[in-house]
């Protein structure tokens, strides 16, 4: 009898483990599913989150996806009954892709925050709006003015210009440059540029950020569309006019780096973060998205005060009024299949963080970030060295901003083919003319 | 007492043949299913035939290439960790001093995940590299030899603890006997002791295959593929292909197949062939 009932017991227990195991993860009681994209604000988004729910009683569940995993995660997670129902999408080829699951929100009272409607994804056929950009960022070669003004403060250098304002083109950046690491003893850096890091999903600076200038200038040349990033989107193929300056650069940084080129491609951004935030380089081409990494690593040398930006210049004519890449790749969209309730209780959230007061101060102060929206006063924008250097750039009437139209490359195996390549070209193991050949055969063969 | 046992057969089977179902069977019909659509989560697909597997060979030579590397890869490893870890089981069923520190040791890398010991040797092989001007990913042979160092690294152990077992079950009368009647070591090992041992060979064999083929982790911390793909594996291809690009989920579904079919034919065959020459102890 005894032994009946242990077996009884032990039967209970296993479907009782059985049920709880299909039960948990799904507790089904968050109204709003945010899939987070940025690694670097994962604890702010749960601190709004939980301030939401204290000011207006709807749980918000944030989630975020590791480095370089968004789109595995948002696949996963968009299949699952309890689907994320605020979601990013990176530009026009992310909507492409996710187009199927955004849903209109033209009318909107967060649509219509943005000051500049044209930058919010429309549909295919050109109506409705179905992502809305939510931060404005800013790339650029970010120095270290203390290093700068030790350069300049020497007797026997090369150059002739007396501040790091007066280079306006890639001949003097590059006349400094080399000077500098001729002079590097004195300087107290190992190298003027931080690793050019080339490890697998670590190559974007090189492979997107800098691609992004060569290819802009070529797409301004376009007859056809006015708008560069229109003519990338249209683009069956490119003739990459602009190469040789795209070289010019990349030659420049590797040429003067900290790393020997045999060991770029065990590098991380984060190690070249590190390497500029200790003091032993004195560039690093970077956004402003970066200044949390400089700023938290630790025995941080570098004085905020001393933190500038200078644009990637590249040697084309008339890059004297270049200014920044500044642009956007963060687009809100919100699920269609989402229930009716959660896509209006997902819109409220979104628009209580950008107009609310508690709202805009995590969004400033925490987030650190430049919106495109209207509820944002001029004083109303992030404290942060970096950022502040991007928004004298945007009111600076002299620079040409450079937009972000590396949202309108064909895919992401585009991006990772041309990082690869351009490791193999650092490694020795091909010419430079093979990365340009994959830049032209990868844009034609991805653009279907 | 049949009877009893007929009844309490479903309470007993049924949490295991759920927990089958829910995480074996049913996603495999599912996955099978898959690779002949075209989909983009896997709630929503659409049915296109045999275009994934087509896609799958001809789209680009990734799938051909990573099958290729996969193959040396396995050639290389199955032998060196199966010889090694023979000899090793051999050294320690000699009664020498400190026969079961040795054995721990061996055994203890196994007990190390494969993310965590990719990792590892990533920095220890850099470490040496880095002296020379070079990383793991200089050179598609660096990450080939490192794969197999750090595979036979993990595997040996666990092939030793096997092939001691088998050596220790041969019974010490025959040793005996073959010893009197004057024959040598090496005829001894060649006639009595690999003959005796062959269903741990089996075993080994089988074990080492499958995992050589399946290898993922530990491809994915070490090298991730790098460079430009040429040391990426099946496995790691697959999870590329479906989760690294729009508009492929169906076809990394379809080379997922394939893959399936490609594991199980080997192995099956291998299992066939060591069976044969087993001998009854």
């Amino acid at each position: 009898m005894s032994k009946k009932i242990i077996s009884l017991i032990l039967s209970v227990i296993i479907v009782f483990s059985l049920m709880m195991l299909a039960g948990c993860g799904d507790n089904g009681s968050n109204e709003v599913y945010f899939l987070n994209f940025k690694p670097e604000s994962a604890d702010v988004y749960r601190e709004i989150a939980k301030k939401y729910e204290q000011e207006t009683g709807v749980s918000v569940k944030v989630v975020t996806a590791a480095a370089n995993t968004y789109e595995q995660t948002l696949k996963s997670e968009i299949a699952k009954s309890s689907a994320p129902t605020i979601f990013q999408v990176n530009g026009p080829i992310g909507y492409q892709s996710w187009k199927d699951y955004c849903l209109n929100i033209e009318n909107s009272d967060f649509a219509k925050l943005l000051s500049d409607q044209s930058l919010a994804i429309k549909g295919s056929d050109g109506n409705g709006i179905y992502a809305v950009p939510y931060v404005v960022e800013g790339y650029g070669i970010i120095y270290n003015n203390a290093i700068m003004k030790k350069y300049f403060a020497l007797k026997n250098r090369a150059t002739t210009i007396k501040s790091a304002d007066e280079i306006i083109n890639f001949e003097t950046l590059k006349s400094v440059v080399e000077d500098m690491t001729a002079h590097k003893n004195e300087l107290g850096i190992r190298g003027v540029f931080a690793s050019t890091s080339l490890s697998a999903g670590e190559d974007w600076r090189w492979q997107t950020h800098l691609l992004n200038v060569p290819l802009y200038y070529e797409f301004m040349g376009s007859e056809d569309y006015k708008d560069p990033t229109i003519a990338g989107l249209n683009a069956k193929e490119i003739a990459f006019r602009y190469s040789k300056n795209y070289r010019n650069l990349f030659d420049l940084y590797i040429n003067n780096s900290i790393s020997e080129k045999g060991i770029l491609g065990s590098k991380s951004t984060s190690d070249s973060m590190a390497e500029f935030a200790l003091g032993s380089v004195a560039m690093v081409q970077n956004g402003n998205w970066a200044w949390s990494q400089i700023k938290d690593v630790k025995g941080n040398t570098v004085n905020e005060n001393d933190i500038k930006f200078l644009p990637l210049y590249t040697g084309i004519d008339g890059e004297e009024k270049q200014g920044l890449c500044i642009g956007t790749e963060n687009y809100f969209a919100i699920n269609k299949n989402a229930t009716e309730d959660q896509q209006k209780k997902s819109l409220d959230f979104l628009n209580w963080l950008f107009t609310s007061k508690t709202g805009k101060d995590y969004v400033t102060n925490k987030l650190d970030f430049i919106t495109p929206f209207n509820s944002f006063s001029d004083d109303e924008l992030p404290k942060d060295p970096l950022a502040r250097e991007v928004v004298r750039y945007m009111n600076d009437e002299t620079k040409q901003t450079v937009p972000w139209i590396f949202t309108s490359f064909p895919s992401d195996v585009f991006k990772t083919e041309v990082g690869g390549s351009l490791l193999q070209y650092v490694q020795g193991n091909n010419k430079y003319e093979d990365v340009e050949q994959k830049v032209k055969s990868m844009w034609k063969s991805e653009r279907k | 007492m049949r009877k009893a046992s007929k009844r309490w057969f479903i309470v007993f089977v049924m949490p295991t043949l759920a927990a089958f179902s829910i995480a074996f069977l049913i996603p495999f019909f599912m996955g099978l299913y898959l690779s002949f659509c075209e989909f983009r989560t896997v709630s929503d697909a659409r049915f296109v035939g045999i275009q994934n597997y087509i896609r799958a060979f001809s789209d680009n030579g990734d799938f051909i290439n990573a099958l290729w590397f996969t193959v040396k890869f396995t050639f290389v490893a199955v032998i060196l960790i199966n010889v090694i870890a023979f000899l090793l089981a051999l050294m320690l069923t000699k009664r020498i001093r400190g026969t079961n520190l040795f054995r721990t040791v061996f055994f203890m890398p196994n007990l190390i995940g494969g993310i965590v010991l990719g990792y590892i040797w990533q920095l220890i092989i850099n470490g040496i590299l880095f002296n020379y001007g070079y990383s793991i990913i200089s050179n598609s042979s660096f990450g080939y030899w490192g794969l197999v160092a750090l595979s036979s690294w993990q595997m040996i152990g666990y092939m030793m603890i096997i092939y001691i077992a088998g050596i220790q079950n041969i019974s010490n009368a025959i040793l005996e006997a073959a010893r009197v009647d004057g024959a040598s070591p090496f005829r001894i090992l060649r006639s009595i002791i690999i003959p005796s041992v062959m269903p741990s060979i089996t075993i080994c064999l089988f074990l080492t295959i499958t995992n050589s083929f399946k290898l993922f982790d530990q491809n994915l911390a070490l090298t991730a593929g790098a460079p430009s793909k040429q040391t990426q594996m099946l496995a790691l291809d697959i999870y590329n292909t479906f989760y690294g690009r729009v508009g492929y989920e169906g076809v990394g579904q379809a080379k997922a197949v394939v893959f399936f079919v490609l594991v199980a034919v080997v192995a099956l065959m291998q299992l066939y062939l060591t069976r044969s020459r087993e001998v009854e102890n």
